[in-house]
């Protein structure tokens, strides 16, 4: 019978089951209307009640070679098939407790009942599995190709080798060609015939797949004999090439990846050091309430979300209400607390200290001690796939221009603008600016304000990075200050290079030696830098204040 | 005369009446003040704010904490000759700097001479580059910060997220028993005044006043010849030497020292301690410190939420409303209440 089996299967690979798409041509409406009948009778003679009539209808799906039966054989496969009353099969779906067509997938209303499970015994599974798979193969979606080739691969079922093959040669598509040509060379590496595992072993090496690694070790491996797995010295040698290129392949994803991290923790820490370079150099003063407006706009963001039910469309919308309540929330400290306490920096810490502890309370006792999720809007899920294994998330792509944009828009402030005149000129001589007229405590109030809303971006951009707590900005707030320690103080591109050097660093380090090591060694490098300089990587020419 | 009344009501009377459960807390409190006045030492009279005395703090008691690991080995829950922590981590051997920690007395000198030197070195490097102000502040918060981060690690090998707990006895005698704990109280208040006296005798020394010239104008100071790195550098390393002291008799009175004691947060909670008190008033700093862990007590106790906006309002009004501490306050409500009542008519 499996001899049977098999030739049916060859014969549809071969030729007979080629995907008839819906709309197949100048048709014969006669033929067609027959090949119809004869898909719905087979697909009814899935539900048949002896196990041989059941492997029947499976061989004539497999003739007839019509992906429409998919659903009905993955059903079958999977217990979900039923039989009603009406002697028609029907697919189970559990998720709404109903019956659906087999072919068109339609809700069938309640009229068949009672249903009857159809069971079948392993032997018929081990029948229908690889037809299934081989009208995948043959289906119109190049997703089902796809994964019908993985699927195959691996089974590794004794027909698969012929059904990829025959698949290999009619498909078109680039990406389910790599597929089925991968899938390929794993049944391969199992074939007798040595110079077809040295083929294979070639394709491995190109696609640098880390999937085959462990059979690729297991095969430069020894038994327990002391003999090795592999007996072909040429084989060993194709092995070992594929390895090295597979591990070499990795490496090169596990650094793009570590990079992009390190560019989107760059992106967060640039964000809030923006800020904090503007009204240090400005004010002299440190806020350490700076990160706490990372934190809220992170949660201006979430309230946005909850607002407007999650629309796709929310992004758009949070990125000004987070920027524009941070800068108030910026405003209003200034003008009640900060200004007071101009004369006194290490007071002034303190102070914002203390306003940072009452900030991150007030967030708890509103939305909770715990973390909320803000969800990525469709259009930033999903990544950018590069290479094999290597997707760049959309978020993070996203993260990183969005910053280029804020510190492109910063530096025109300060640079262009009247008011960054303003800014630049109480930076360097408070006084004489006061002299010529220019404002300089509403000067103070703005950029206190700008710094603060600047942060509040960084706090959307990092919602869509991970969870938002009330704590959240307490985990960034250090490394921003060595930021701006490093990048000097009042300095943008300073602050830039500075951002750049220690998100990528710490991101690179990490693999190798664990976060900690990681921020140990920044911070080690940071107090070796100022011994060679104390004014930062971008220091202010001239006369500098002692 | 007054303070030496002070001494013996502290040190003698209040662990005969206090009620057996006060006795750890008041005992914790008395580190508290040897911590603050460490802290005075640095911000008041050398104008440095340390965000990493916390670390120090927590390093003596981590030295404290690894002799009373190491004095009960054999007795822990897995009857090991290493500490239980490492039981569980399947380690092997005990790592080597742990060795020598089962005396006594080399575990007191290690509590005190490893914060020593890494204040030292890292203190040499900051004020070697004139590294001063709020820069200053960040990185030694960075440092605390740093350091916390690694001894959250298991690998670290000091008990990571738990740190080190199960005490059982200091030098032979059990720590659950209530004699003990009143000995432990007496160490501290003992330790308590000797900081306090040598920190009279140092602020008010030749080299105080010159600290507290660098303070004030360093680099007048510098131009009269006094090289203000070393100043700075001995005060630094004096203070974290007796947070360390601090840190190792707080351990056996608490029971547990673990990473969370080293956040960064505690250290600027040190810096609100003096700051209430008074700076560059070393009375002050241990009276800052006794009332804000008081008001903390029983605020956590009697209305939890609240007590981090009292904190945080504390930072605020003080640094807004009293810059010089309620000892300032006392000071200047006395002096006006005398110059009014000394002046005569006119």
């Amino acid at each position: 019978m499996s001899r049977w089996i098999l030739t049916s299967v060859i014969v549809a690979v071969t030729g007979a089951a080629l995907p008839r798409p819906a709309h197949a041509g100048p048709l014969d409406e006669a033929q067609g209307g027959r090949l119809e009948q004869a898909l719905e009778r087979a697909i009814d003679g899935l539900a048949a009640s002896s196990d041989d009539k059941i492997n029947e209808s499976v061989n004539k799906l497999a003739v007839l070679g019509d992906p429409r039966a998919i659903p009905a054989l993955d059903a079958l496969c999977d217990d979900r098939l039923r039989l009603g009353t009406d002697g028609h099969a029907y697919v189970w779906d559990s998720k709404i407790r109903d019956i659906r067509d087999p072919v068109t997938g339609a809700v069938v209303g309640g009229a068949p009942r009672p249903l009857k499970e159809v069971e079948i015994s392993n032997e018929v599974r081990r029948v229908a599995l690889p037809i299934l798979a081989q009208l995948k193969l043959g289906s119109p979606d190049a997703a089902v190709r796809l994964a019908a080739a993985q699927e195959l691969s691996n089974g590794g079922s004794a027909e698969a080798p012929a059904l990829l093959r025959g698949a290999l040669g009619r498909e078109h598509d680039a990406k389910v060609r790599g597929a089925l040509t991968l899938a390929i060379a794993r049944v391969d590496l199992g074939s007798a015939d040595a110079s077809a595992r040295i083929a294979a072993l070639e394709v491995v090496s190109k696609s640098g797949d880390d999937d085959f690694l462990s059979t690729l070790q297991q095969m430069l491996g020894q038994g327990s004999d002391g003999k090795p797995n592999e007996p072909d010295a040429r084989v060993r040698a194709a092995a070992q090439r594929a390895r090295d290129a597979v591990v070499s392949h990795q490496r090169v994803v596990g650094f793009v990846g570590d990079l992009l991290h390190g560019l989107s923790l760059a992106s967060v820490l640039l964000f809030a050091a923006l800020g904090l370079a503007v009204t240090f150099g400005l004010l002299g003063v440190i806020n350490m309430a700076h990160g706490e407006m990372l934190m809220l706009g992170a949660y201006a963001t979430y309230s946005v979300q909850t607002a407007m039910h999650g629309s796709r469309f929310y992004l758009p919308v949070a990125i000004p209400v987070a920027f524009l309540s941070t800068a108030l929330v910026g405003v209003l400290l200034e003008r009640t607390i900060i200004r007071h306490l101009y004369k006194r920096p290490l007071e002034t810490l303190l102070a914002t200290w203390g306003i940072s502890l009452g900030l991150i309370q007030t967030v708890r006792l509103i939305f909770g001690a715990q973390n909320v999720s803000v969800a990525n809007p469709d259009w930033l899920a999903g990544g950018l796939e590069i290479a094999h294994g290597l997707v760049l998330p959309w978020t993070r792509i996203a993260v990183v221009g969005f910053v280029i944009v804020v510190a492109a828009a910063v530096w025109f402030i300060l640079q262009r603008t009247r008011f960054g005149l303003e800014v630049r000129a109480v930076t360097q001589n408070r006084s004489m600016a006061a002299c010529i007229g220019i404002s300089t405590k509403r000067v103070d109030a703005l950029v206190f304000g700008l710094g603060s809303g600047i942060a509040g971006l960084g706090g959307v951009a990092l919602s869509q990075l991970g969870n938002v707590g009330p704590e959240l900005g307490q985990s960034y707030i250090i490394d921003s200050f060595m930021v701006v320690v490093l990048g000097g103080v009042g300095r943008l591109a300073g602050a830039v290079a500075a951002a750049l050097g220690l998100g990528v660093v710490n991101k690179l380090i990490e693999p190798a030696a664990g976060a900690v090591a990681g921020k140990i060694a920044v911070l080690v490098f940071i107090i070796l830098f100022i011994q060679r300089r104390p004014q930062g990587l971008f220091a202010i020419k001239g006369r500098v204040e002692a | 005369m007054l303070l030496g009344g002070a001494a013996l009501l502290i040190a003698v009377v209040i662990p005969l009446v206090a009620p057996d459960y006060l006795v750890p807390l008041l005992g914790k409190f008395l580190c508290f003040g040897i911590a603050a006045l460490a802290m005075d030492l640095v911000w008041g009279y050398a104008g440095i704010l340390s965000l990493g005395h916390g670390l120090f703090f927590a390093l003596g008691g981590y030295g404290m904490g690894m002799y009373l690991m190491r004095v009960i080995a054999g007795e822990g829950v897995y009857r090991s000759n290493l500490p239980d922590f490492m039981v569980f981590l399947d380690w092997k051997q005990l790592p080597w700097y742990w060795h020598g920690f089962q005396s006594f007395p080399f575990a007191m000198v290690m509590s005190l001479v490893a914060p020593g030197v890494l204040a030292l070195v890292f203190g040499w490097f900051m004020f070697r580059s004139r590294i001063r102000g709020v820069y200053l502040s960040i990185v030694t918060q960075a440092l605390t910060y740093a350091a916390t981060l690694f001894f959250f690690q298991n690998a670290a090998g000091f008990g990571g997220n738990n740190g080190l707990t199960d005490f059982k006895r200091i030098l032979g005698a059990s720590l659950h028993d209530p004699g003990t704990r009143k000995l432990l109280y007496v160490a501290s208040a003992i330790a308590l005044f000797g900081t306090y006296l040598l920190c009279r005798f140092v602020v008010t020394s030749r080299l105080g006043r010159v600290v507290t010239a660098v303070r004030d104008a360093e680099l007048k100071t510098r131009f009269c010849g006094y090289e203000s790195t070393n100043y700075k550098l001995f005060i630094w390393t004096l203070s974290a030497m007796l947070c360390a002291l601090a840190g190792a008799l707080y351990v056996p009175q608490v029971g547990i020292i673990n990473p969370s004691e080293m956040q960064p947060s505690n250290s600027i909670e040190m810096a609100i301690w003096v700051a209430v008190g008074g700076r560059g008033t070393l009375g002050g700093a241990v009276l800052g410190a006794w009332l804000v862990n008081g008001g903390k007590s029983w605020l956590t106790a009697a209305l939890p939420s609240a007590w981090l906006y009292a904190l945080g309002a504390l930072f605020v009004a003080v640094t807004l409303f009293l810059p010089d501490g309620l000892v300032g306050l006392g000071s200047k409500v006395g002096s006006k209440f005398r110059s009014k009542s000394l002046r005569p008519p006119t």
